[in-house]
């Protein structure tokens, strides 16, 4: 995939407040259809990124590209093909829900009569045609993101950002809003999505950039993550606790790596390069030691770990630096 | 919440008209965009009844209160009627203080997160301004029109025809205009809408006392009546006197001699430095 045909591209962008760097060199590419996750803890850079990549911010350094157009050049080109649901619901607190569509659309130039139409149409869609009347301060917060979310889709945007958009969401108006995501990504539109939701992050995107101090750190798809910085694990439970030294030794032996034992339990954990050869291996072992075993589990790696091993810091362990 | 989006008839982005790229394509969008906002603040206006209430509530209590409690005290210069000399002053004064709405919207409308997406629409930047001075001055017409009424119910006259009339309505509002300026760039300097809201009247209230809208300038000691004369309220309000042919006009003073001249100078000065301050203060919020 050439930069040319990539719906975003960016490549070496810095940005500073003072002294505070808020994108130290950041490179992106999200081929067209795919949905791209950013996923960092806070204060990473992911929604300066955002706001970099849809005009909202000058950056010192660097160039980038949305759907085709320079963004420093050609910003109002940029602008008329995307969609932006931010953070913070960005709708007109005192207009109604159908008022809020109607001026979304006439500012995208739309001839009246389509705007009214499309109005209805995504009313109707995001289930908010019996509050369209009501002035958007009495939505509540899932009301509100779903129409956001429907401002930015009054026209189909080629590239669509999100910038955390389930955050403070309950898991049903969660759920509401990813099947209506996934259904758009079908429709051929490039989704890039800001997330401190590791789950977020694995069950929406295709590929998954891991941004950490104003950088991307790591970039692949969550699968490819999971066994490039997470590791299987081996457990297994030893019914007589006086064999757990004895089978701490073993596990050891096999896997080569650091045993980790809980008395409590009698269970050991180590992690395994090779999964099936180590289990193999480890049973047999413990049938010639004679030791019993009540359980043995293979562990895939979460994404949590592998993020834990990118950055060293869980998801939303960080301070807030930045914005 | 519905999962199944119809794909078809579905406008793409396509459907929405290249942005322009001349200079009179991209002057058109700036109207447009700039009416389409206008329409939304209007919105907010019919929104909030008790907005408006409070609105006119304010005006119509100067009328009265300076009309009759204050008036019965105050001399005007030749002879005529206090309300008579008073109602040009009121009329300006209310567009004066109608820029603590002007700052303390804007302040809201920068500080929510809908300007993210006005900055994201391919839509003119200017337009969020310029769409609050368009509905600020159709806010204003509303007012002076309750403001007329008002001042004819106390007896308040145009002496001049209706030409002459309207040719005031145009001055005072374009006074306005000039203050809307000030209000968007206070609304931008100071983005607390409580803040703002609050700094504009210890402002505001010296302006007036300072002018020829309760007492004719040449009344006042000489150094505060020169202050007086100068001030870009008492121009306008001079010249809606002469234009309405109220009492209270003429005096010795250049200013006063040529109020005419003044009120159409002050409000485009002000509005020639004030604009370009607040739209590259605007467009700092991309920093």
């Amino acid at each position: 995939m050439t930069d040319e045909t990539s719906a975003v591209v960016a490549r070496g962008l810095r940005k500073t407040y003072g002294r505070t760097t808020a994108l130290d060199g950041f490179d992106l590419t999200v081929p067209r259809g795919t949905v791209c996750g950013l996923l960092g803890p806070n204060g990473a850079g992911k929604t300066t990124a955002l706001r970099v990549l849809t005009t909202l911010l000058r950056f010192d350094a660097g160039h980038a590209r949305v759907a085709g157009h320079d963004v420093t050049r050609r910003p109002e080109r940029v602008r008329a093909a995307i969609g932006l649901t931010g953070q913070y619901a960005a709708v007109d607190e005192t207009l109604s829900g159908r008022q809020n569509l109607v001026l979304f659309g006439r500012l995208r130039h739309l001839p009246a009569r389509m705007v009214r139409q499309r109005s209805d149409e995504l009313l109707d869609q995001f289930g908010l045609t019996d509050v369209a009347g009501r002035s958007a301060a009495t939505y509540s917060g899932g009301m509100r993101r779903r129409l956001d979310l429907a401002a930015s889709l009054i026209t189909t945007p080629e590239v669509l950002f999100l910038d955390e958009p389930t955050t403070g969401l309950d898991p049903r108006s969660r759920n509401g809003l990813w099947d209506a995501i996934r259904t758009l990504v079908t429709g051929g539109t490039t989704v890039l999505l800001t997330t401190q939701y590791l789950e977020e992050a694995d069950q929406l995107a295709d590929r998954i950039s891991v941004v950490d101090a104003g950088r991307v750190v790591a970039e692949g798809t969550p699968a490819e993550l999971k066994t490039r910085f997470g590791a299987d694990r081996i457990e297994l439970v030893v019914r007589h606790a006086g064999q757990l030294p004895a089978a701490a030794g073993l596990v050891e032996r096999v896997t080569g790596g650091q045993v980790h034992v809980d008395r409590e339990t009698r269970r050991l954990s180590a992690p395994v390069a090779d999964r099936i050869t180590a289990l193999a291996d480890l049973l047999r072992a413990l049938q010639d030691a004679s030791i019993a075993v009540e359980d043995v589990v293979l562990r895939r790696p979460t994404l949590d770990e592998a993020f834990l091993n990118i950055t060293g810091h869980g998801a939303s362990e960080r301070t807030e630096v930045a914005a | 919440m519905s999962t199944t989006v119809e794909m078809v008839r579905r406008p793409s982005s396509g459907a929405e008209q290249a942005p322009p790229s001349g200079a009179l394509g991209r002057l058109r969008w700036a109207v447009v965009d700039g009416w389409v906002m206008t329409g939304r603040n209007m919105r907010h206006v019919i929104r909030s009844p008790e907005e408006i209430v409070l609105y006119f509530s304010l005006p119509i209590m100067f009328v009265l209160v300076f009309g009759y409690v204050f008036g019965s005290g105050m001399a005007v210069p030749g002879d005529g009627s206090y309300r008579e000399f008073l109602l040009p002053g009121v009329f300006v004064m209310t567009m004066l203080y109608g820029l603590g709405a002007t700052a303390s919207q804007i302040a809201v409308d920068t500080g929510r997160g809908v300007v993210d997406r006005f900055r994201s629409l391919p839509m003119a930047r200017s337009a969020l301004l310029t769409g609050r001075a368009g509905a600020d001055l159709l806010r204003a017409l509303l007012e002076l029109t309750v403001l007329v009424v008002c001042g004819l119910l106390v007896g308040w006259r145009w002496r001049n025809g209706v030409g002459d009339a309207l040719a005031a309505v145009g001055l005072i509002l374009l006074l306005r205009l000039a203050f809307t300026w000030l209000g968007i760039l206070l609304g931008l300097l100071v983005p607390n809408p409580d803040t703002v809201s609050v700094i504009v009247f210890p402002f505001a209230f010296p302006l007036t006392a300072l002018s020829n809208v309760f007492v004719a300038p040449e009344l006042l000691p000489d150094w505060l009546g020169a202050i007086a004369a100068w001030n870009p309220l008492s121009a306008t309000v001079a010249a809606a006197r002469e234009l309405f042919g109220n009492p209270g006009t003429g005096g010795e003073s250049w200013a006063a001699q040529h109020a005419l001249l003044l009120a159409v100078g002050w409000p485009v000065l002000l509005i020639a430095v004030l604009a370009p301050l607040a739209v590259r203060r605007y467009q700092r919020l991309s920093r």
